[in-house]
This record gives C-alpha cells, sequence and structure tokens, in this order.
C-alpha cells in the first residue's frame, strides 16, 4: 500500500468539510437511515485514503465519494438482507435498491440535489428527544465527532454517542420522513430546527444582563448552518433573524476578553473592536428579514443587539429602544432569557426597583439560571440590599460555567459598592 | 365477540428478543401463538417495536403536541388499537393527531416488529 500523501490528505479533508452533510443528507434522505448513510460516506472516505493515493485525486472527488458510499451502501444492504432475513420491516430495502438505480445521476456532483434542509428538519423532528436535535444536526450535517460535541454539551462522551445511536435508531426504525414539512407546519417545524441551531450557538445573549458570554458554543458551526438554511428557505425571516442575532454577537467576539483574557460585559466593550462586516451583514438581514412583515422571536432578539451595536456609532445604548423590544419579546416567546433580558432593560430605563419586581415573579423558574442571579445581584445592589446582593453574587458564580464570567462575577461581588 | 390482548412487557423481556432462537423466552412465545391459532381463535396480532421507539401525539387547545417516547401516564388507560399501513411516521402522526382520542387522551404511534412476529409464528 502506498503511503497516503499529503495532497490527498488534503483534498479529503476539503470534500468532507465541504460536502459532508450533502452527501450524508444525500444518501439518508433515499434510505431513511442516517447512521447507514454516516458508515457508508466514512467507508468511502477511508477507501479514498487508498485509492487516490494509488490513481491520483479524481476530477470530482464529491462524486467519487457519492458513488462508493452508494455501492457501499447497496451492497451492506443486500448482504444484511440474505443474513439477517429482514422482512419487509421499517428499514426500506426498497429504497436502497432505488438508490441503486439512481433516479438522479451521482457522478455528476454539482447535479446532485441539495437534500440537508429534508436533514435538518428530520434532526429536530418533534419524535426525536428535543435534548438530541442540536448533536444530530452538528453529527449529520456538520461531520462532529461524539466526544467533541460532548464536550460543547458537557457530558460524558459515551453517553453522547449512546444518545446518538440511539436517536439515529428512532429515526431508522420509525420511518421518520426526509421531507420539508407543508406550508401548515412549516412555521412550528421551523421553530424546533432554529432553537437546534441557535442551541448549537451556545449559551449566547445575555447582553442586558451584563453577562455577555458565549460559553462552550459552536458559533462558527451554528453560523454556518443558518446559512444553509438562510439559501434553501430564503422567504423565511426568522432564519435570517437568528443569522443577524448570531452575527450581531459573533461580531463581539474580540471585544468580549481583555487582553489578559479578562471577560469584558457588553456596556463596557470598545466598539472599534466590533466586526463591522459582520454587523453589516446581520443588518442586512435584519432589514431583509423586515420586509417580509412577519415579525418573530428571532428578529426581535436580533433588533435587540442591533440596537446595541448602533453604539459603535453614536457612543450611547438607547435602552428605552430595548425596553420596547423586550417588551415585544416577553409577548411573543415568555422565555427566562427574555424575562430576565426585559428586568435589566427596564432598570436601565426606570429604576431597579419595578425591575427586581419583575425578577420577583420569575423567581420560582430561575433558581438554576445564571443571568437570572447576575442581574438580580446588580439590581440588589444599586437598591443598597448588599447582603441580598452578596448572595445573589455568589449564586451566580456557582452557576457560572465560564471561568472568566466567573471571576468577573466575584470581582463585581467584592467590587466597592457604587 | 372479539377481545384484544393487550401485553404489557418488563424491560428484561423487551431484551430478550433479540436472544438467540433456541431460547426459552421466544419457545415460550411460539408456543402460545401456536395453541392460539390451533385453538382456531387467533384472529390477528404483531409484536410492538421498542417501547422508546414510540412517539405521543396530543392536541391541546388546538395544537398538535408531539413528544418522543412511549405514552405513560396512569390517569388514561388504554382503550383500543388500530393498525395502519402508511410510509412514514409523519404519515401515521398526521392520522393519530385526526384520532378522536388526540384531543382529550394521548394515542401513541409505535411500529410493529414483523421480524420479532416472524420469529415467532414461521
Amino acid at each position: 500500500m502506498t503511503e497516503p500523501r499529503a495532497d490527498v490528505h488534503r483534498a479529503i479533508e476539503a470534500v468532507a468539510r465541504h460536502s459532508y452533510g450533502r452527501l450524508v443528507a444525500y444518501l439518508a434522505s433515499r434510505t431513511g437511515d442516517v447512521a447507514g448513510a454516516e458508515d457508508a460516506l466514512g467507508d468511502a472516505l477511508v477507501a479514498a485514503l487508498t485509492r487516490w493515493s494509488n490513481d491520483g485525486v479524481p476530477g470530482s472527488p464529491e462524486a467519487w465519494l457519492l458513488t462508493t458510499a452508494r455501492n457501499r451502501l447497496i451492497d451492506r444492504n443486500r448482504h444484511e438482507r440474505v443474513r439477517e432475513r429482514v422482512h419487509d420491516g421499517v428499514y426500506n430495502a426498497a429504497a436502497v435498491e432505488l438508490l441503486a438505480r439512481g433516479d438522479d445521476d451521482p457522478t455528476h456532483a454539482d447535479a446532485f440535489p441539495d437534500d440537508r434542509l429534508k436533514l435538518l428538519f428530520v434532526c429536530a423532528h418533534p419524535a426525536i428527544d428535543p435534548a438530541m436535535h442540536t448533536p444530530l444536526m452538528l453529527q449529520a450535517v456538520l461531520g462532529l465527532d461524539a466526544a467533541a460535541i460532548a464536550r460543547a454539551f458537557v457530558i460524558a462522551p459515551a453517553t453522547m454517542s449512546q444518545r446518538l445511536v440511539r436517536a439515529k435508531a428512532k429515526i431508522r426504525e420509525t420511518g421518520i420522513a426526509f421531507e420539508v414539512p407543508e406550508a401548515d407546519q412549516l412555521t412550528e417545524r421551523l421553530d424546533a430546527v432554529l432553537n437546534a441551531v441557535y442551541a448549537a450557538f451556545g449559551s449566547g445573549w445575555d447582553a442586558a444582563a451584563g453577562v455577555d458570554a458565549t460559553g462552550v458554543g459552536l458559533t462558527d458551526e451554528a453560523i454556518w448552518l443558518a446559512r444553509v438554511l438562510n439559501e434553501r428557505l430564503p422567504d423565511e425571516p426568522e432564519v435570517r433573524g437568528l443569522l443577524a442575532l448570531m452575527l450581531h454577537s459573533d461580531a463581539r467576539r474580540a471585544a468580549r476578553r481583555g487582553a489578559d483574557g479578562r471577560f469584558i460585559p457588553l456596556s463596557e466593550q470598545d466598539p472599534s473592536l466590533w466586526d463591522a462586516a459582520a454587523i453589516a451583514e446581520a443588518e442586512r438581514e435584519l432589514a431583509l428579514a423586515g420586509a417580509a412583515q412577519r415579525p418573530g422571536r428571532f428578529q426581535l432578539e436580533g433588533a435587540i443587539q442591533s440596537v446595541h451595536a448602533e453604539r459603535a456609532r453614536t457612543g450611547v445604548t438607547d435602552w428605552s429602544a430595548i425596553a420596547t423590544l423586550y417588551e415585544g419579546l416577553v409577548r411573543l416567546a415568555p422565555t427566562l432569557g427574555a424575562r430576565v433580558g426585559r428586568a435589566a432593560a427596564v432598570a436601565e430605563v426606570h429604576a431597579a426597583g419595578p425591575a427586581l419586581a419583575l425578577l420577583d415573579d420569575i423567581d420560582a423558574h430561575a433558581a438554576n439560571y445564571q443571568p437570572y442571579w447576575a442581574v438580580r445581584a446588580h439590581l440588589l445592589r444599586r437598591l443598597a440590599r448588599h447582603d441580598e446582593a452578596a448572595a445573589a453574587y455568589d449564586r451566580a458564580v456557582e452557576l457560572a460555567t465560564d471561568p472568566a464570567v466567573r471571576s468577573y462575577l466575584q470581582r463585581s461581588r467584592y467590587a466597592r459598592p457604587r | 365477540m372479539k377481545y384484544a390482548l393487550l401485553i404489557y412487557e418488563t424491560p428484561e423481556a423487551f431484551a430478550r428478543r433479540s436472544s438467540p432462537d433456541n431460547e426459552p423466552h421466544l419457545g415460550a412465545w411460539r408456543l402460545y401463538h401456536r395453541s392460539l391459532v390451533e385453538a382456531g381463535i387467533y384472529v390477528a396480532g404483531d409484536p410492538l417495536h421498542l417501547p422508546e421507539m414510540g412517539t405521543t401525539v396530543r392536541i391541546s387547545t388546538g395544537k398538535r403536541a408531539i413528544q418522543d417516547g412511549p405514552y405513560a401516564d396512569t390517569k388514561e388507560q388504554l382503550g383500543g388499537f388500530i393498525i395502519l399501513e402508511l410510509p412514514s411516521l409523519d404519515a401515521a402522526i398526521e392520522w393519530a393527531a385526526r384520532c378522536p382520542a388526540a384531543a382529550n387522551g394521548a394515542v401513541e404511534v409505535r411500529p410493529l416488529a414483523p421480524d420479532v412476529k416472524a420469529r415467532i409464528t414461521e
């Protein structure tokens, strides 16, 4: 066997990065079997290492991988039918045979259909445990391994791996359809997809809470998924809203940490460090979304970040605009994040007292929500209720997962009351 | 009159389905099936797929609530079953959502397990 060459490695990496999700989606949407498609593609990538080292990288690596993976699937399917006497179960042997005939010729790589949207809807299907929507997307569409996903979700790799296997078994065994939902179901089903993409982004935004932490989020991956969605569903304003929200947040990546790694809250960030190109793209997406006249949760959250971004131009933060947007957001999607954000905005526009009353209303649901405690501590300090403030800071410190955020909160706790 | 026997199994019994053909668990089921057929009373029946392959559909305030997992509640009791031939889980959910029971109880959708049946009835 010839030693795999460096250019072969590069070619494989490039095609895997660029095409992994498209190849899995193409195969899985024809067999109903995500795990089988991933295995077949994995085999094809291994085969490519040897074959391309000997024969050179083919003209269309993507088409080569697709043909090889498809043949693996067909071989394995025929083999299993003999060995296990697979009867007329849901596992669709007929579909694999259909794949063998090839209704669309996959040898022209640029011609093979992009089924990633269908795959995303399968990953966020209501019959799949919601906690697994994001991990499934990261694995099936982006090719992340279970260990990397487990790290992002702070659970044991073996547990993540087992849950992924189980979720994919459910997709195959119960025959979840690879299709874009009909118009009457689209909004609701798309919500689940968008939520899963946003969950990949990480703990995201609690800007108003002064805790602008991205945590362990897979921000680039989430933005990439939102771009795929946007390309395939250009008429859905919430997709653009989500993309804008994440771009705004990501634009502040460099400003969020001091040179010494210290966490810098949004209000203290230097706007000249914000990524102007990302902000401009976010603003374009928000404008396009707004033109559809169908407001939604992510558009509102994107708009709130847009107001924060304005500070780069005006030097001030328009808190009353932010408070108004939060009012709308809480009416539309009363998540904990939205309600805590609203309280923080009310404190800036009005006073700490009414803001604290808003927090008291959600007390029972927020015991483990770090931004709640951070905002609460901040408000109590402003009201000179120092003992309660210290206790709330302690709780926020306990709940913070990002070490830089934790030490920021610790510093705040012991800071001299202003 | 026709009677339905609703079979409740332990996780251990579900696990034993994948044991070798000569294992007593499957043998007992084959024997039982044969005696039903020989008695001339057997109408229809199928093992169901594993509980975790279940999906539960409810309509509450006009909206569809679809949940991963089998139906597990003690208030409502199993009141019947319908076997349908459909192309996908999504089509089954569609029909489950139209079932009157979805509006005031719940309907669980779970694929049958024809491979297990084949091992019992052949």
